[in-house]
């Protein structure tokens, strides 16, 4: 058998292997809709509200950037089925969103909780936003000290409007021989 | 023997590039011009010969020639012609190989139309062009041969993943890719213009046409993949800040920045250090998508798949192209003679901030990417990063953006003023007030951000039509005067205005959509209806239906506004024959202000079948807006004065006044 | 000081492509998920036998002695796959291998048993799947190794392999034996 060969049959066991394991046990590994079952929808609908926007918040573990809320893996509808039983039975949106992290760690929320090692994500864009306009600041006041631009005359007026084409009449004005 | 061909061929491309990355520079640098000449004939000729290993690749998708590995495993005798050629890059080896042709095409294209190209610079680019192509041709040779054999050829194939068998997705790699390869074009341009130490506004408009190409063929790809998520995932979800997406987000984010900053180049002679930066990393932004997609390093529904040996040597060129570059930029780029003088208040300082705001865009994406990779190695714990992260980053920062694309156009170059700019849009912000107003009225305590997203999209809206008008003096002057600058604006002018329409509606369109969406997910028999929104649906029937490779279950929702018939809704749920995974066929029906959207699920067996229906306000805005930002990179590529082959190289902009 | 601004990109790249070095290292699954539940008490439960009548399993049934936990189910193509590797594992004595059924029909899991063999020294049917969300189970199969005291030491998210029994769990199962 060539090496080719060889090589194919090894990438065929693991493809198969892994289409077991999709079809399998992670059923909602790929993203779309399957085995859609009908969840049962909480009769009072603030309820109802506030147990789709927590699915709407946690991830479902095994369909990598999909929510609970838009998956049909089993674990998914298990866990959706859960937090409408828990909303109905009482328990606060905090209680279950503990309640999931205990169980599946921080993964399993789509919003990292603020901590000190996860401050570089929350804080981070808000520092790099102010350090690029401290920046933005330091250099017009060096250019500043370096020179002034003076207010343009009106000769110069004209002649920006001709450079720049910035209305389309400079153009006008050359005609087409650019 | 075709197949053959094409390996070989893609073996005599590899030596061209060798060739083309070696001599044309080494000639540049000593003044023999044959050996600057070599790169025209070598880029052409890499070219045809990747396109015809690829053509070789096509066809034996079309011949269903299953002795080649990638044919057995994602393309079957049944498949639909189309799918057989989509399959063709449907998976990592032909797409690299694809990624390849377009980094060669893009080649051929500057040795072709670049003849008014200093005849150094063109030489340099196109072997910094070359480089590049080789590691990649490299890459795919040694790690993801498209043409290797299985002996014995089997009788039939594997399919191509059923949700890729989709006409919006077949070409969405093509476009995607046109994108964020041709931005190597701008990071060649940069290099070479570093070697150089030369950047003037005439290497501006030389590099601008390159990068609107990749920029609005990658807009167009990302639009196409949005609306392929929306349709074909059946959640009537179209973003998910998935690590992939991202991964074809910030170059778009990047090059957008570098459209904008070449601008600065080109007109004011000003910025050039930051835009060679810019040329560079969006290009690298693009080698680390290809990286992050490609490696397995990040787990997505969309990555190939995963081999850490492609990773090792994707992240080699990621390191060598990107540090070499940035080694090369430290180096020559503090020599830079500085441009133009502006004043804090100006066209440039607003493109200079639009830049800020976009840098720092992409950055909150690349953090929100990378940091659960990060946690990982760290061996901090597991975390997500989703959608909230950037709801509370990512938006909040865009948000001044928005509001700055309105204004800067109106700001003279130079120095502008600000109270005249503010005083023509104040039309604008009496409207975009009323959006506010109008949009927290809907959604009472509910979504603040909501209200600043419709408001900031009206004001850019209204803010680009005051723009135009003022440009051509519109009841301002006479209106054969006004007729007259409509018909001699630049078309590069138009460009702008239409493509900070579509962002501005596409704005409209992600904004009500993400906030006022509405969803009922029920059990259903037929004879049964439901009500969402103004919208009555009843479930008529559901009826098995057969296609070329799959078979369906075909719902018929006959739908009703206020009793009257209004559509009729066919959902299908696909099973397909040879790969069993099924696949939602929803069914949209749009008008101006939304979609209708249904979904069919499992039947229980019993006769009732679950359905999800979802109403989707002003989804169409952002298909809409997309087509308007392309739209608009079309019209300005082609303005006269980037056409490729003018005369070009002008008296820079104005002398600074130092 | 203007020059070393001019270094900040290069010295970025830099350590992103060490950070990718790191995530590029095969040992790492990125795949995988690391259990909330390492070093916490396993969860209580009381779940029945596959039989009327048989014993099942509780939370207390897991202290005493090394145990090494197996969630499977007779419908999961990889549980077939691993199977053997539970069987070998049986035969150690210095542990003990029990089950839990994942939303399976008894009579079907004892039908997968008695055709592939039975390496369990207890069971409990765990037919809803909420013990499985209270031991923050993504899938099947799914392996766990709890100590003497009943604190979870090890999860493994995917199948057994004989790499991953002879390298990980085998060493881990030797030290807390000792």
């Amino acid at each position: 058998m060539s090496n080719v060969a060889t090589l194919f049959l090894a990438r065929a066991v693991v493809a198969v292997l892994l289409l077991a394991l999709v079809s399998a046990s992670l059923p909602g590994m790929i993203a779309p809709a399957q085995a859609v079952s009908a969840d049962e929808q909480l009769s009072d609908p603030a309820l109802e509200v506030r147990a789709r926007n927590l699915m709407r918040e946690v991830r479902c573990v095994v369909c990598q950037a999909q929510s609970i809320g838009e998956s049909d893996a089993g674990i998914a509808v298990d866990l959706r089925h859960l937090i409408r039983a828990q909303v109905a039975a009482g328990a606060s949106d905090d209680q279950i969103r503990q309640f999931l992290v205990d169980r599946y760690g921080d993964f399993i929320l789509f919003k990292p909780p603020f901590k000190a090692e996860t401050a570089v994500l929350w804080i981070g864009p808000f520092v790099v936003l102010l350090t690029g306009f401290g920046l933005l600041v330091w250099f017009f006041r060096r250019r500043r000290t370096i020179a002034a631009p003076a207010a343009l005359d009106p000769e110069e007026t004209r002649r920006v409007a001709r450079a720049l084409d910035d209305s389309g009449i400079a153009d006008l004005e050359r005609g087409s021989s650019t | 023997m075709i197949v053959e061909i094409g390996h070989f061929a893609l073996v005599l491309a590899l030596v061209l590039a060798v060739a083309q990355a070696t001599l044309p520079l080494i000639g540049a640098q000593r003044g023999i011009r044959p050996w600057m000449a070599l790169a025209k004939p070598a880029a052409i000729g890499q070219f045809c010969f990747l396109a015809l290993s690829f053509a070789a690749l096509v066809h034996a998708f079309v011949v269903s020639d299953f002795s080649v590995a990638v044919v057995y495993m994602h393309s079957h005798s049944a498949t639909p012609l189309i799918y057989k050629i989509a399959a063709a890059w449907g998976q990592h080896e032909g797409s690299l190989l694809l990624w390849v042709v377009i980094l060669a095409f893009f080649g051929a294209l500057v040795a072709i139309f670049g003849d008014n190209l200093p005849p150094r610079l063109k030489a340099r680019t196109l072997s910094v062009q070359a480089m590049i192509g080789v590691a990649f041709i490299l890459f795919t040779l040694f790690t993801s041969n498209p043409f290797a054999r299985l002996s014995p050829a089997p009788f039939e194939g594997e399919e191509l993943n059923p949700l890729l068998q989709d006409p919006g997705l077949a070409f969405h790699p093509p476009m995607l890719y046109i994108g964020y390869v041709g931005f190597s074009m701008a990071f060649s341009f940069a290099v070479a213009a570093l070697i150089e130490g030369k950047v003037d506004a005439a290497w501006a408009r030389w590099v601008r046409p390159w990068t609107l190409l990749s920029w609005t063929c990658l807009t167009g790809g990302i639009a196409l993949g949005a609306r392929w998520a929306y349709y074909e995932l059946g959640w009537g979800g179209w973003w998910f800040w998935d690590p992939v997406e991202n991964a074809s987000f910030m170059p778009w984010l990047m090059g957008t920045a570098l459209l904008h900053s070449a601008i600065v180049v080109e007109k004011r002679d000003a910025l050039k250090a930051w835009t060679l930066l810019l040329s560079i990393l969006t290009f690298g932004f693009s080698l680390l998508g290809t990286f992050l997609v490609r490696s397995g390093v990040i787990t997505s529904v969309h990555a190939f798949a995963q081999d850490p040996a492609r990773g090792v040597f994707i992240l080699g060129i990621l390191v060598l192209a990107l540090g070499g570059a940035l080694a090369l930029f430290a180096w020559r780029a503090p020599t830079l003679k500085a441009g133009g003088m502006f004043a804090p208040v100006s066209r440039e300082s607003a493109l200079m901030l639009n830049n800020l705001l976009i840098g720092t865009l992409t950055f909150t994406v690349l953090l929100g990417t990378l940091l659960p990779l990060l946690f990982d190695v760290m061996d901090s714990g597991d975390v997500s990063v989703g959608p909230p992260y950037y709801k509370w980053t990512f938006i909040p920062i865009s948000l001044p953006l928005i509001a700055l694309a309105a204004i800067g156009p109106l700001l003279g170059w130079k120095r502008g003023n600000i109270r005249q700019a503010m005083r023509s849009l104040w039309g604008a912000g009496a409207l975009a007030a009323a959006g506010f107003v109008i949009a927290l009225w809907i959604d009472w305590g509910r979504e603040m951000l909501a209200g600043f997203g419709i408001a900031l999209g009206l004001w850019l809206l209204i803010g680009t039509l005051v723009e135009w008008a003022e440009r051509v003096r519109l009841f301002r002057a006479p209106p054969l005067e006004s007729w007259r600058r409509i018909r001699h604006l630049p078309r590069a002018a138009y460009g702008m205005s239409l493509a900070h329409a579509g962002l501005a509606i596409a704005i409209i369109g992600i904004t009500a959509s993400s906030a006022w969406k509405m969803e009922e997910i029920r059990q259903m028999r037929p004879g049964e209806s439901m009500t969402i929104g103004s919208f009555s649906y009843r479930l008529e029937s559901v009826s098995g239906v057969r296609g070329p490779n799959y078979i369906a279950e075909q719902a018929h929702f006959a739908v009703s506004k206020d009793g009257v018939p209004y559509t009729d809704l066919y959902p299908e749920r696909r099973q397909y024959m040879v790969q069993p995974m099924p696949t939602t066929e929803a069914a949209i029906e749009s008008h101006i202000f939304g979609d209708l959207y249904a979904v069919i699920g499992e039947g229980d067996g019993k006769g009732a079948w679950t359905v999800r229906i979802y109403e989707e306000p002003l989804v169409p805005w952002i298909w809409t807006g997309s087509i308007l930002m392309v739209l608009g990179g079309i019209v300005s590529i082609s303005d006269r004065r980037y056409r490729v082959g003018a005369p070009n190289r002008q008296p820079a902009a104005l002398p600074a006044k130092a | 000081m203007r020059r070393l601004i001019f270094l900040v990109p290069l010295l970025v790249v830099v350590l992103l492509a060490v950070l990718f070095w790191r995530g590029l290292d095969p040992a790492r699954n990125p795949a995988s998920l690391n259990s909330a539940l390492i070093g916490k008490s396993v969860p209580a439960f009381a779940l029945a036998g596959l039989t009327p009548g048989a014993p099942g399993l509780t939370a207390a049934d897991l202290k005493g002695q090394v145990t090494v936990l197996n969630f499977f189910a007779s419908w999961c193509a990889p549980c077939r796959a691993e199977h053997p590797l539970l069987m070998e594992l049986a035969r150690d004595p210095n542990l003990r291998v029990v089950g839990i059924t994942y939303k399976d029909e008894p009579a079907k899991s004892a039908a997968f048993l008695a055709e592939l063999g039975d390496p369990f020294a207890a069971i409990g049917a765990d037919e809803t799947g909420r013990v499985g969300i209270d031991f923050g189970l993504t899938g099947v199969p799914e392996t766990y190794v709890i100590d003497r005291d009943g604190i979870i030491r090890y999860r493994l998210a995917q199948p057994l392999d004989s790499a991953r029994l002879e390298q990980e769990i085998r060493p881990l199962l030797a030290d807390l034996a000792s």
